[in-house]
């Protein structure tokens, strides 16, 4: 294990933390009053409350990391309530075009989809301060390796064996449904699977990493190795074919394969891996026709063949695109466009709806805070002093990245469209609440890796935060 | 496990390169293609989202918008439907738009750069955006003495009539027609239903016949050969030509005259007197004597053969060059292949009216800013010199005939010297297409028309059908 030979010390900087919470509740507030402003002619009534709420929120959870976590990274969180916050305000416009369009039709008008994710937004930084108060060591986390490989398993691939009526949601059959009750065990599956990789790989990776031959410059590994590459490989083939749930399975794979390249530092697993990739995506391509149909709706999404099929068309992919076209580079103005035109405005297809109403600047933006966020995801996984944090944390912040990767590029049509939530912003309880439990490991191991090691001697310059030590 | 940490590290900046990249792709460099891709709605719901400019006539709204209290805030109406429906077209979410909707979509719907600093302070203030007015040259007695005098005979037809010194069109008709409020509702299904009892109505009232529609123009092309063989300086009114009773050649059909009637006695006639009675064979000969080339040059110098814009698009009248005898004959008495719109007849009228010059037809007299300041203010242009001064005036004087002692007596009226031209053409159907042109008051004329009938019986002509159409026009334009 590379031990770091230079140990930084870091300041708190928990002050730039709150003040950059405030800037996030200020941002989010604007966007609040902009859509009242546009919508009702009037500032919405609830402004203060709705303020100081989030100001609540999110300085508990400023609070608690301040209390136990005092070392993490100033940056997560605040990006975390920005997009957050901005969620709620997009997921609350949308509402209102909803009931406009209810009311029009003389309909009853739905109940809103903001309200709940306020309560799941609540539920959320609640999960958040039970990590950081109950997960005092992440490594700890390590012994319950096994366990979480069993229950994110059987997470992942339950909606596959559940009967299509407890589990098919719109068609995507990746929920658990008991009456009332549903959420996306995915979601969680990831993070759970996340801690199995990072416990797994750092208890093998000599044998995984060293066993092998070379074959012209390139270092195999035996055989009898590939068995945990495979599982990973065909578990991840199983929920395709079984839940038609592209995005999971390629988060899934991807996750494992990049935390598996981390862990063993060889090049070799990325280059089987992606062969297997490969292989699974062929298969996947001339097998099912769900993956076909997102193909074939990507190659070619304005041929009116394919806009007007009944199933699998590309009429979705098409809306989101005008959504954007017509946003240009400023957008329309929040609660000025028709961001509800398109299927799944707020779920899916949140980022259309971002740049319909905030244009190219808007999606530049919230792409610049996820690349933020990943990045400081990833300096924590480098500043990391344990092998298994190092893992966890790289894992937990490339699968964050990967997943806006696919699902914003699945939007715009970078890539093939998979059904993914975009991290914090989407609607939909399941994502978020994982997210805010991602978001709080990271801040602990962040905090793990950046806490002194002995206690710092006082320095009166509050900026000279990198002690170099011989 | 740092070094292929920076490596993962690297992979995801590019992720995130890739994606904005992509971003700007699609939200500048795509962004106009797919913002007017005609799958995206938007576009109509912005349409409907604010307040269109009205088309004007006289002071009155023929089409407007009214608010509603749907999703799409405005609703276009037009309070006179069918009497204007050829010029206003319609404005539908189910079917776009058409005529002036769509010919003036720019100024009626406010994104007209015309309307840009308007535009802008509108944005700064806050104000919503509204379209400007278009003010039509239409004049409203006589658009509606055409549609009635169309529309109580139950005819298929068309008028237009043109302000021959100007070229503005002061009535264009187009009957039997249909109510563009009923295609512009929102409710899709019921546009689609009257949309498909129009399209399926065989008397096809969503055509314009006054300018989309050609028909072969019988006799009253005689005034367009007349015009040209005056032009050759070898012909005079009173020039006597040939008129026999048939019209034979070697190679081809003979031509006889209407009902087999005789011309003259005599078996030849004046030029005068061959258009007043509006004699077949004179005319068949006259024109294999003067060549198809002048005949064919002679209807381009009044307009055949130009695709106009009015700003409506109109069909392009032909008269193709012949140079079989018996075609030529034919051509010269407006047979065989010639196909012209009644616009283009009008215009033939108007430009003997103007002196020989004939003036580029118009429908939009001033463009309005939706405060009413006025935009743009039509003015008048030539559109060719067609004949003579000194030919006109011969012209002039050969059509008052017509209608003082000749075919076209139907359109007399009293005080008011008419010059005139009938026409009842042949087109395999059982029942000819009844014509009439005219311009009135012949010496100092302000207006030209041309009346064309479609459903006649055997036996009526022009001057039966179509001149006392022509007589209620020019009285609703002169105010008698």
């Amino acid at each position: 294990m590379s031990v770091a030979t230079i140990a930084p010390s870091f300041g708190r900087w928990r002050g730039t933390e709150f003040a950059l919470i405030v800037f996030a509740v200020v941002l989010t507030l604007t966007a609040y009053a902009a859509t009242g402003l546009a919508h009702n002619k009037h500032l919405p009534t609830d402004m203060v409350t709705y303020g100081l709420g989030l100001v609540a929120l999110f300085g508990l959870a400023h609070l608690v990391v301040r209390r136990f976590a005092p070392y993490a990274d100033p940056l997560l969180l605040p990006i975390a309530a920005a997009l957050n916050g901005l969620g709620l305000v997009l997921i609350w416009r949308l509402d209102l075009a909803t009931a406009d369009k209810a009311r029009a039709a003389h309909h009853a008008v739905p109940r809103g989809a903001a309200p709940l994710q306020l309560v799941w937004m609540c539920v959320g930084v609640a999960l958040f301060v039970a990590v950081l108060v109950f997960v005092r060591d992440h490594r700890r986390l390590q012994s319950y390796s096994y366990t979480a490989m069993l229950v994110g398993l059987a997470l992942l691939v339950l909606p596959a064996v559940l009967p299509a009526s407890h589990s098919e949601v719109n068609g995507a059959r990746i929920w658990i449904r008991f009456g009332a009750f549903s959420f996306q065990p995915g979601e969680v599956a990831k993070i759970l699977l996340e801690i199995f990789f990072a416990g797994y790989l750092v208890r093998h990776r000599d044998l995984l990493r060293l066993a092998g031959r070379r074959v012209w410059r390139m270092d195999l590994p035996r055989a009898r190795d590939l068995g945990p590459l495979l599982l990973a490989w065909g578990v991840s083939l199983l929920v395709l074919l079984r839940e038609s749930d592209l995005g999971s399975s390629l988060l899934f794979f991807g996750i494992f394969l990049v935390m598996l390249y981390i862990a063993t530092e060889r090049g070799s697993w990325l280059l089987l891996g992606l062969m297997l990739f490969v292989v699974g995506s062929l298969i996947a391509y001339a097998t099912i026709g769900h993956v076909h149909d997102r193909v074939t709706a990507w190659l070619d999404p304005f041929n009116n063949h394919i806009y007007n099929k009944p199933i699998g068309s590309s009429y979705q992919l098409d809306q989101g695109l005008f959504g954007m076209g017509t946003g240009g580079i400023t957008g329309t103005g929040l609660g000025l466009g028709r961001p509800n035109l398109v299927p799944f405005a707020n779920t899916d297809f949140i980022m259309a709806s971002i740049g319909e109403e905030l244009g190219l600047v808007g999606v530049m933006g919230i792409l610049t805070c996820y690349l933020l966020f990943v990045g400081r995801g990833l300096r924590a996984a480098i500043g990391a002093r344990d092998g298994f944090g190092k893992l966890l944390a790289a894992g937990l912040a490339f699968s964050f990245a990967l997943q806006v990767f696919v699902q914003v590029g699945g939007v715009t049509r970078l890539i093939p469209l998979t059904g993914l939530t975009l991290p914090f912003l989407s609607y939909g309880g399941s994502s978020l609440v994982t997210n805010w439990v991602l978001l709080a490991l990271l801040l602990r191991i962040s905090d793990a890796g950046r806490r002194p090691q002995t206690p710092p001697a006082p320095t009166p310059d509050e900026n000279a935060t990198v002690v170099v030590r011989p | 496990m740092n070094r292929p940490l920076r490596k993962v590290a690297v992979a995801a900046l590019l992720m995130f390169v890739a994606l904005l990249v992509n971003a700007n792709l699609v939200q500048v460099v795509q962004a106009d293609k797919l913002a007017h891709d005609t799958r995206n709605s938007r576009l109509i719901y912005d349409q409907y989202s604010h307040l269109r400019g009205p088309i004007v006539v006289a002071g009155q709204p023929v089409a407007k918008s009214i608010a509603t209290s749907d999703t799409l805030k405005y609703l276009r109406v037009y309070p006179q439907g069918p009497l204007y429906a050829p010029i206003t077209g319609y404005y539908s979410l189910t079917y776009k738009y058409s005529g002036i909707e769509a010919s003036a979509n720019d100024l009626l719907a406010g994104t007209s750069s015309n309307l840009f600093v308007k535009r802008l302070s509108d944005y700064f203030t806050g104000r919503e955006i509204q379209g400007g007015a278009v003010v039509l040259t239409i004049n409203p007695r006589a658009q509606k003495a055409a549609y009635d005098a169309l529309t109580s005979h139950h005819y298929r037809g068309a008028v237009v009539a043109i302000q021959p010194s100007t070229g503005a069109i002061l009535a264009l008709v187009s009957t039997p027609s249909y109510d563009p409020s009923r295609v512009s509702t929102h409710d899709t299904a019921a546009n689609t239903k009257a949309w498909n009892a129009y399209l399926h109505d065989p008397d096809m009232p969503m055509l314009d016949r006054a300018i989309s529609q050609t028909y072969p123009p019988g006799s009253t092309f005689k005034v367009v050969t007349t015009a040209a063989a005056l032009s050759t300086g070898s012909y005079t009114p009173d020039t006597v030509i040939p008129a026999p009773d048939k019209l034979t050649f070697s190679d081809g059909k003979p031509i006889g005259n209407f009902a087999g009637e005789t011309c003259s006695p005599s078996g030849k006639m004046t030029l005068r007197d061959a258009l007043r009675l509006s004699c077949n064979t004179a005319y068949g000969g006259l024109g294999v004597r003067i060549g198809s080339d002048r005949i064919v040059s002679q209807a381009e110098a009044f307009g055949v053969g130009r695709a106009l814009s009015i700003p409506l698009p109109t069909a392009i009248s032909r008269v193709p060059r012949e140079t079989a005898a018996p075609f030529a004959a034919q051509e010269a008495i407006g047979q065989h292949d010639d196909a012209v719109t009644p616009l283009q007849m009008a215009m033939v009228a108007a430009g003997i009216a103007n002196g020989g010059e004939v003036m580029r037809p118009y429908l939009i007299a001033q463009e309005r800013a939706p405060d009413s300041s006025v935009l743009s203010q039509a003015t008048p242009h030539a559109l060719s010199r067609a004949v003579s001064a000194t030919v006109a005036r011969e012209l002039t004087s050969m059509m008052e005939t017509v209608v003082t002692a000749g075919t076209g007596t139907a359109a007399q009226i009293p005080g008011v010297v008419v010059a005139g031209k009938t026409g009842t053409a042949q087109h395999g159907g059982a029942s000819p297409y009844a014509w009439f042109i005219c311009f009135a008051p012949a010496a100092n004329p302000s207006v030209a028309i041309a009346v064309v009938v479609e459903n006649t019986t055997p036996h009526d002509t022009g001057g039966i059908v179509a001149a006392p159409i022509a007589r209620a026009v020019m009285e609703a334009v002169l105010g008698k």
